[in-house]
């Protein structure tokens, strides 16, 4: 307890940063060996390269050093990562497609990766809590809503390759989905967090499950309806599935109540197969799916076809990047749609694995930051972001990969695309936020409860032996060491200290007491371990409303 | 809310599970059958743009790739007299993957066996993929041509095999196809011509000789002969055992085995000899029936039926019986109809055993794969398959078969001044068709050095007065004429 507390509280940030270093320096090292391939040269633009992604890195670490030191500090080495690689991939294929540097897919990617890194920086700066976000619950359900239907406007929406899932505003394109995305999870998040103890009333049950009431059936109709509109008339399997899954995913973890994933994929799986009865380029999707390598549908399928022929000549280690064919007839759209098919084929099933892994990190870290999260709100959107982003890494490699009908969709971080660039830059930009917050220690403003005049302590604690044989130990003595070496008598400052460094001793790992943060649930005579219990912020200002949703 | 978002994270494992087993079975599991695969483009342009190695007819290349400039790939693959020899060459399309030898001996002609890189140190070190090996075959032009001419434009297949090695000497199928309009880079031409065709009610594309089954008929009286003198009391100059009426009626049926122009054979009594030579269905059936399924099985598998058969293409397997028979069955299985099939090699592996005092060689189409330097990589010694019959059982068939040419329904294929032996062959096909027209035959009989077999379907140009000695024999002696000369 004595070295705890004298170590100053680890935020991540230094680890953050040798991450990003090892990130960029991958980053370079691939962009370098596509220069040797292509030119037998170290290409020129390497330090450009490398100075343009770190410039960009370094920048949003600093931020984050500073507006949210103690946030998540594999977040953005990871998409730092992706990025960069699938930066050098986009180059990769116009170096074989002889595009000049201002023409070139990967100029315009880089463009866009600045755009989404000042995106991101505006959001961390900005957003001082994520918790701001759920006042627009029902604006963020509108605009999200008008997004995703907006490519169904005449002369603004285009098919492309299918599906109907890009706008055209002059020379622009933009996904609206990718963007829609996160407003859709704030607006899951909010209403969700108010409207869960309705939604987890039980109805009647059937076999083991209890229904739940005919009454709340609406919001999950409204959203099947809304998804199979998606899948009808957009056509696009992979956008109804990703709103879908998100929208199941987080009423189970409101409600905790199983009934609504069933419920809500046996009428996904229902209508979907409907659909595909119905509409012939629906069924059109799911026969190439099914047996793209048919006499009558190689013809038509060829876009899968060639992805897994370009996976599989990648093998188990891959052609090396700038030695296989990942452009032309060989593989088309290998910049955007199929870019991991094109990762496939020159890095092999290695580099696919440690991409895949970087993009399931990501995910957990997203994942553990719901969990962490100290509020109903913000446990609910962290989750979703997180989903959404294994969701669309599942529709995106799955549709490549025949687990599931291809789509349009792209690959976070990877592949070409404004709109999806800014979306998941947006996305790690909340993730660092919401795990800031949770990883923050208490400040001094809402320090323990252990530090309240005992007068103001409330009666069940003053009452409690066990919190009684504490306080006696630590505090009773004045001036005079405790058994445990700790001098008693300290300012409040340092016993701020002495908690947060309890805190913060295992550092950002996993740790019991941050990963369980759901102090506002637990009985308040509960053990009193110092740092856990005395945690509590009673004049947190939404203290109530929070134990309320949380219960 | 923490328990559900843990159970979540558990789902999306498994998800995230799915994604690195499909991966894993793309690039791993499935990823040489995936490279393989006819339309995979990155095999196509990564083969074409290698030469690969030639197919030769002795110094005759009848498979060669050419560089070709201002095409899709640097390599086009031809095929001089490409119609004549695609049932050896087989064809190696654009789209629609390899057949015939391009398929079986593959490895060697793209040069990516293993041997070959073994062989040269410098391909060792650079890792560079050596050059296409080249195969050469068995086949004799002058017997391929004298063959495919014979043919004309009748449907049907003519194999010749050198009796002592089993080298397959002439390999024709009609009608066939042009495998250069197969290999063109010209993407839709190859593929329109593919699904011509796969359309096509003819089926070119089959190999009759080898992977085409149809009823022998009376060429398969030579395994009855045969079988009766290994195994009963039957010589070729006694009447022991020998039925020689018009009409037999088989056991517990009115169904009934006549002698072709419904008259009796021979004097009504005659020897083996005079019954094979004139063909008698009454005596073959008997005979049959006298010797039993065992019997007559064992000695169909002794000539090769029901044997795995690789030359390297795969042969169709050849069967006597497809189950137990009764008597009726028997008798008609004894004259070579009912169920029983063979392939025109198996049926010149008939005359060749015969040739080669009762052994039968393994067919073989391959003779020398060697690489681009001129180094031999393999080559193959004549191999025996089985013993069908003793030395003496193949003389006393060698003297019926001869005795057949000379005076009995195969005069045709007489050679002057050559003795020929040889069998015919006219069977019934489905109710209301021409019957095919076979002929089996080597010479010359005491020295053999070719035999041969061709089926002429639904009777070629004969049409219904179609018979194995007026169709199919001239065939067969042009060919042994080719091979002899």
């Amino acid at each position: 307890m004595a070295a705890a507390r004298s170590a100053a509280p680890r935020t991540g940030r230094n680890m953050e940063a040798l991450l990003i270093v090892v990130a960029i320096g991958l980053a370079i090292g691939a962009y370098a060996m596509v220069g040797l391939a292509v030119n037998d040269a170290l290409p020129p633009g390497m330090l450009g390269y490398g100075a343009g992604l770190g410039a960009l890195a370094l920048v949003l670490h600093l931020v984050v050093r500073k507006f949210a030191p103690y946030a998540d500090p594999t977040l953005l080495p990871l998409a730092m990562l992706l990025n960069g690689l699938g930066l050098v991939m986009i180059h990769r294929v116009d170096l074989a497609l002889g595009k000049g540097f201002l023409g070139s897919a990967a100029f315009k990617q880089l463009l866009w990766t600045t755009l989404a890194v000042v995106a991101a920086t505006v959001i961390i700066v900005w957003l001082r809590d994520h918790r701001q976000l759920s006042r627009y619950t029902y604006s963020a359900m509108a605009g999200g809503l008008v997004l995703l239907l907006l490519p169904l406007v005449p002369f603004l929406g285009r098919t492309v390759n299918g599906a109907r899932i890009w706008i055209f505003i002059g020379p622009f394109s933009f996904q609206p989905s990718e963007i829609a995305k996160i407003l859709l999870t704030i607006f899951f998040a909010g209403y969700l967090v108010t409207a869960r103890d309705s939604l987890s009333l039980a109805g009647r049950k059937v076999l083991w499950m209890q229904l739940p009431r005919a009454k709340d059936l609406g919001p999950l109709l409204t959203a099947w309806g809304v998804t199979l509109a998606v899948l009808v008339f957009e056509r696009d399997l992979g956008t109804s599935l990703l709103f879908f899954g998100l929208f199941i995913g987080l009423l189970y973890i409101a409600t905790e109540r199983v009934s609504w994933v069933v419920l809500g994929m046996g009428l996904f799986l229902g209508g979907a197969f409907v659909a595909t009865q119905l509409f012939s380029h629906v069924q059109g999707r799911v026969n190439y799916w099914l047996h793209p390598f048919r006499e009558d549908m190689i013809d038509s399928s060829t876009q899968i076809v060639q992805g897994i022929f370009g996976m599989a000549s990648g093998g188990l280690i891959g052609t090396g990047l700038g030695e296989g064919s990942p452009y032309g007839t060989t593989l088309s759209y290998s910049q955007s749609d199929m870019i991991f098919a094109a990762l496939g084929e020159e890095l092999g099933l290695a580099g696919l694995f440690a991409i895949l892994l970087a993009f399931a990190l990501i995910v957990e870290r997203g994942l553990r930051t719901g969990i962490a999260a100290r509020d109903g709100f913000g446990k609910l959107f962290a989750t979703g972001l997180a989903l959404s982003m294994a969701l669309q890494v599942f529709v995106v490699v799955g549709g490549i990969t025949r687990v599931i009908p291809l789509t349009g969709l792209t690959l976070p971080f990877m592949a070409a695309g404004g709109s999806s660039l800014l979306a998941n830059w947006m996305i790690i930009a909340i993730l660092l936020r919401i795990s800031d917050s949770s990883r923050r220690p208490p400040t001094a403003s809402e320090g323990p409860l252990f530090d309240l005049p005992f007068d103001e302590l409330p009666d069940e604690l003053k009452n409690d032996p066990e919190f009684q044989e504490d306080r006696r130990r630590l505090g009773g003595q004045e001036n005079e060491p405790n058994s445990q070496g700790i001098p008693v008598g300290h300012s409040r400052a340092s016993e701020d200290q002495h908690y947060r460094s309890a805190d913060t001793e295992h550092g950002w790992d996993d740790q019991p007491g941050l990963d369980e943060p759901e102090w506002d649930n637990r009985p308040r005579t509960g053990g009193h371990q110092l740092g856990q219990n005395t945690r509590r912020r009673p004049d947190a200002p939404d203290y109530d409303q929070e134990s309320a949703v949380n219960r | 809310m923490n328990s559900p978002i843990r159970r979540l994270a558990a789902v999306i494992t498994l998800l995230f599970a799915s994604l690195f087993i499909s991966v894993t079975y793309i690039q791993v599991v499935a990823a040489k059958e995936l490279e393989d695969h006819p339309r995979n483009l990155r095999t196509i342009a990564k083969e074409r743009s290698r030469e690969r190695g030639q197919i030769l007819a002795g110094t005759k290349v009848i498979a060669n790739s050419k560089a070709v400039e201002d095409s899709a790939y640097p390599f086009l693959r031809e095929y001089p007299n490409g119609q004549m020899y695609a049932p050896v060459t087989g064809y190696y399309a654009l789209l629609s993957g390899t057949y015939g030898l391009e398929n079986a001996e593959n490895s060697y002609l793209s040069g990516t066996a293993d041997e070959l890189f073994l062989r040269s140190l410098t391909t060792m070190l650079t890792g560079e993929q050596p050059k296409g090996a080249s195969v050469e075959t068995t086949i004799v032009p002058a017997a391929q041509k004298a063959a495919w001419d014979a043919l004309g434009d009748q449907r049907g297949a003519a194999v010749a095999l050198d009796p002592k090695t089993g080298d397959i000497l002439a390999m024709v199928s009609k009608p066939s196809y042009n495998p250069n309009k197969l290999s063109t880079h010209d993407t839709t031409a190859s593929r329109d011509e593919r699904a011509r065709l796969n359309a096509d009610e003819l089926e070119p594309l089959i190999n009759r000789s080898i992977a085409q089954l149809y009823p022998p008929g009376s060429t398969f009286k030579i395994v009855t002969a045969a079988a009766a003198l290994s195994n009963g009391d039957y010589a070729p100059d006694s009447e022991n055992n020998i039925d020689g009426s018009t009409t037999i009626t088989l056991p517990q049926t009115t169904a009934t085995i006549s002698n072709s122009g419904m008259h009796a054979c021979g004097d009504g009594s005659p020897t083996l000899l005079e019954a094979f030579a004139d063909s008698c269905n009454t005596t073959f059936a008997r005979m049959a029936m006298d010797l039993g399924q065992d019997i007559m099985q064992e000695q169909a598998a002794k000539f090769g039926f029901g044997q795995e058969l690789t030359v390297p293409q795969t042969v169709a397997k050849s069967s006597f019986a497809e189950g137990e028979l009764n008597e009726p069955q028997l008798a008609q299985s004894g004259i070579g109809q009912y169920e029983v099939r063979t392939t025109p090699l198996q049926v010149a592996m008939l005359s060749a055993g015969v040739a080669n005092d009762g052994v039968v060689m393994r067919p073989n189409l391959v003779k020398r794969i060697f690489s681009a330097d001129g180094k031999t990589v393999s080559e193959r010694s004549p191999e025996e398959l089985s013993e069908a019959v003793t030395s003496d059982v193949a003389d006393q068939l060698t003297e019926m078969m001869t005795a057949t040419v000379r005076e009995g329904t195969a005069t045709n294929a007489q050679i002057s001044g050559i003795e020929v032996a040889g069998k015919t062959g006219t069977a019934q096909n489905q109710p209301g068709e021409n019957p095919h027209a076979w002929f089996t035959a080597f010479a010359p009989a005491d020295d053999p050095q070719v035999a041969v077999a061709v089926v002429v379907e639904r009777g070629g140009n004969a049409g219904s007065e179609a018979s194995g000695g007026r169709v199919a024999a001239p065939i067969a002696k042009a060919v042994m004429e080719a091979v002899i000369k």
